[in-house]
């Protein structure tokens, strides 16, 4: 019996290291902010990115003093990249931490799924990154510091007939992400509509290790180009094996392809190909450079992605409007972020629009010689 | 014609790992009737153990050779079968004469507390990692056919411990107290048959092919993680079953057969948003209609 009991023992204890940091309580002087994220499980390096840019936005916010003469106090939440996760995480954070706000996630399905328990509510929600459009109809509440696909599918529908040439492309899909699907929707309308062919459409779903069924049917289908709006972990494996097949068409996609796994995994096989994003860390714009250094010097020199970034923005929208509404009630706090105008954020200057989107540029970005280079920029 | 032949290709190269993740998975149910589920976590760790020794190994024996590649998966097949014995005997073998439900419990608990320590960042962390390139890859062109040779490495590995694990089953007298063990294990007990070291050995030889089928995967994809066996874990186990499980043949068969239908559903436009509905669909009808899989037997329980 007794290996049996140490084996508890350790679980035990495994457990309670875990939860000890999320449990310290923070006193009446503090502000509450609620995060939720993918830090562990197969989108890790999204999580990771937009809470490391969201903790840095906080820390430096309490380190120049705090807002309405408090510190910020910031909850996070792993809601494990697994389906169901996110809408623990925002309830446990809502009715037992009592924040008085929600920051997160950077995947649109995880986003979708805690956006109607913030707007019931009434907690606003501020996504870093989730682009499906149908994010911020979820009401009045959620809120995204990022460009929607609508936007982000247009765009690369006139990069694939503009810069790639292609008159006929072939799509292949994540069915388990709405991202994904609400990504090629946009895509193949807008590219149908403007004269171009969309050849033949598959799916896969996300986590699968063996693509090889459906590149060679997109093999024999011979398009001009690939849209392929998944995740960068997907999309890695999918270059790599679509190398193996001889495939020499050229790839493209949208931001979820953007993160160091791309580059470390896909190595040569995803030499040459594009993806669309939020911003570059190589814009020369002072409120970049500031983000990128401070990022760098926090997290012992490690570079950020265009997720990181957005995580930074989304914490200071937020102390910016909390500090415009100088309160934290909840529908004052919803109208100061709003009413964001202007912002200067460290992805570039935004404004939120009436359905709660940022309005904000793109740009794409080639794979060459092993680094993200940037390629172009595309203004709403 | 090329297209079809193009897929049976992709499919055996996908379905001889999942064969040889099944094989693991029936021996150890041969033996104990019990569903080991940690086995897709020491697949796993396999992996892992690979990443962690092959630049070491490569060092001394030259990178990218086969000498080198050979020792990668020797290793790791070493000291994974230590870490399944080790499983067995903390985790397990306390609860030998517990009801099979314990223990499934216990499996279960098992295969997240190896997930989500490994997840932790001190551990691997929870971002995918570059598996190295063991050996240099080259596609073998036939005609319009490309054949990977990664693949022909995996269908030859999985070809070659097929047979060794049923040399060891049926021909050798450790093989002989295994299905001792197997056919009644207090009888064999009484017989003089270390039922304890059996089964260990047991849990020792599954998980090194669970090693092993890790490394090949991995080779396949890259990219590697802590929950990286989850789904071919699940789909080798479908397999086991559709083979009859218990049945080191039928494992095999099972496996193929899975990748086979996956890679062909996946290919066609309407049907690859079904690919997993489509094979898991015909894994039903199957056991409707053979209920102990396609080469099981089926057993009267005698009182």
């Amino acid at each position: 019996m007794k290996p049996f009991h140490l084996l508890f023992a350790t679980i035990a204890s495994l457990f309670s290291l875990f939860l000890l940091p999320s449990c310290k309580s923070g006193g009446g002087d503090t502000i509450k902010v609620g995060e939720f994220a993918s830090l562990t499980g197969k989108e890790a390096t999204f999580g990771t990115s937009s809470h490391e840019g969201t903790l840095l936005a906080i820390e430096q916010v309490n380190a120049a003093g705090g807002v309405l003469g408090k510190k910020i106090e910031l909850l996070t939440e792993d809601d494990q990249t697994k389906a169901g996760e996110p809408a623990n995480a925002v309830n446990k954070l809502i009715s037992k931490d009592g924040v008085v706000a929600i920051l997160g996630e950077v995947a649109s399905s995880r986003s979708l799924e805690a956006a109607p328990i913030c707007q019931q509510n009434k907690i606003p929600m501020i996504s870093p990154a989730s682009t499906n459009p149908t994010v911020t109809q979820e009401g009045d509440y959620i809120f995204r510091v990022c460009f929607n696909d609508t936007f982000q599918g247009g765009a690369l529908a006139n990069f694939a007939s503009g810069t790639l040439k292609a008159k006929k492309v072939a799509i292949l899909t994540d069915v388990k992400s709405d991202y994904s699907k609400g990504l090629a929707k946009s895509f193949k309308d807008k590219f149908s509509t403007s004269g171009g062919t969309v050849g033949i459409e598959l799916d896969f779903n996300g986590g699968d290790k063996d693509f090889k069924g459906q590149l060679t049917a997109i093999k024999s289908d011979a398009p001009d180009a690939i849209f392929l709006p998944g995740y960068y972990n997907d999309v890695a494996l999918i270059c790599i094996q679509a190398k193996q097949l001889g495939l020499a068409t050229p790839i493209f996609g949208g931001d979820g392809w953007e993160s160091e796994s791309l580059l470390t995994i896909g190595k040569d096989a995803v030499e040459g190909h594009y993806f669309s994003t939020h911003c570059s860390i190589e814009q020369p714009t002072p409120e970049m450079s500031a983000f990128v250094d401070a990022y760098k010097k926090r997290f012992n020199g490690k570079s950020p992605d265009a997720m990181a970034v957005l995580g930074y923005d989304s914490a200071m929208v937020l102390v910016d409007a909390i500090k415009r509404a100088n309160t934290t009630e909840s529908a004052a706090l919803r109208a100061a972020i709003a009413a964001t105008k202007d912002f200067s954020g460290a992805s570039g200057k935004f404004s939120l629009n009436a359905d709660r989107d940022a309005v904000k540029a793109l740009v794409f970005i080639q794979i060459k010689g092993g680094k993200f280079t940037y390629n172009a920029t595309v203004n709403p | 014609m090329d297209w079809f032949l193009q897929q049976t290709i992709n499919g055996l190269g996908l379905g001889a790992i999942y064969a040889l993740i099944a094989l693991g998975y029936t021996m150890v149910y041969g033996v104990l009737r019990f569903i080991n589920f940690a086995h897709s976590d020491v697949l796993m760790l396999g992996a892992f153990t690979a990443f962690y020794i092959a630049p070491k190994i490569e060092k001394l024996l030259g990178s990218q050779s086969a000498l080198a590649c050979i020792m990668v998966f020797i290793v790791a097949a070493a000291l994974c079968a230590c870490l399944g014995m080790l499983i067995e005997k903390l985790a397990y073998r306390p609860l030998r004469n517990r009801p099979k439900l314990t223990v499934l419990i216990t499996a279960i608990g098992v295969s997240l507390l190896i997930e989500f320590t490994a997840q932790n960042e001190k551990v691997f962390g929870a971002a995918p990692q570059p598996f190295p390139q063991l050996l240099p890859e080259r596609a073998i062109h036939l005609g319009n056919l490309v054949i990977s040779s990664n693949d022909v490495l995996t269908v030859g590995v999985t070809i070659v411990l097929l047979v060794a694990m049923w040399f060891i089953v049926q021909k050798t007298r450790v093989g002989t107290a295994m299905r001792a063990v197997s056919y009644n294990q207090q009888a064999a007990s009484l017989m003089g048959v270390p039922v304890d070291r059996i089964i260990s050995f047991t849990f020792g030889l599954g998980s090194a092919l669970a090693a092993i089928a890790g490394i090949l995967y991995a080779i396949k994809a890259p990219g590697i993680e802590p929950l990286m066996g989850v789904q071919p874990g699940l789909r080798a186990f479908v397999a086991a079953v559709l083979g009859g499980i218990g049945n080191l043949p039928g494992a095999v068969l099972g496996g193929v057969l899975l990748g086979l239908l996956e890679t062909f559903a996946g290919g066609i436009p309407e049907l690859s948003n079904y690919r997993d509905a489509i094979a898991f669909g015909i894994l039903i009808l199957i056991l409707l209609l053979k209920p102990a899989g396609l080469l099981g037997r089926s057993s009267v329980e005698k009182v």
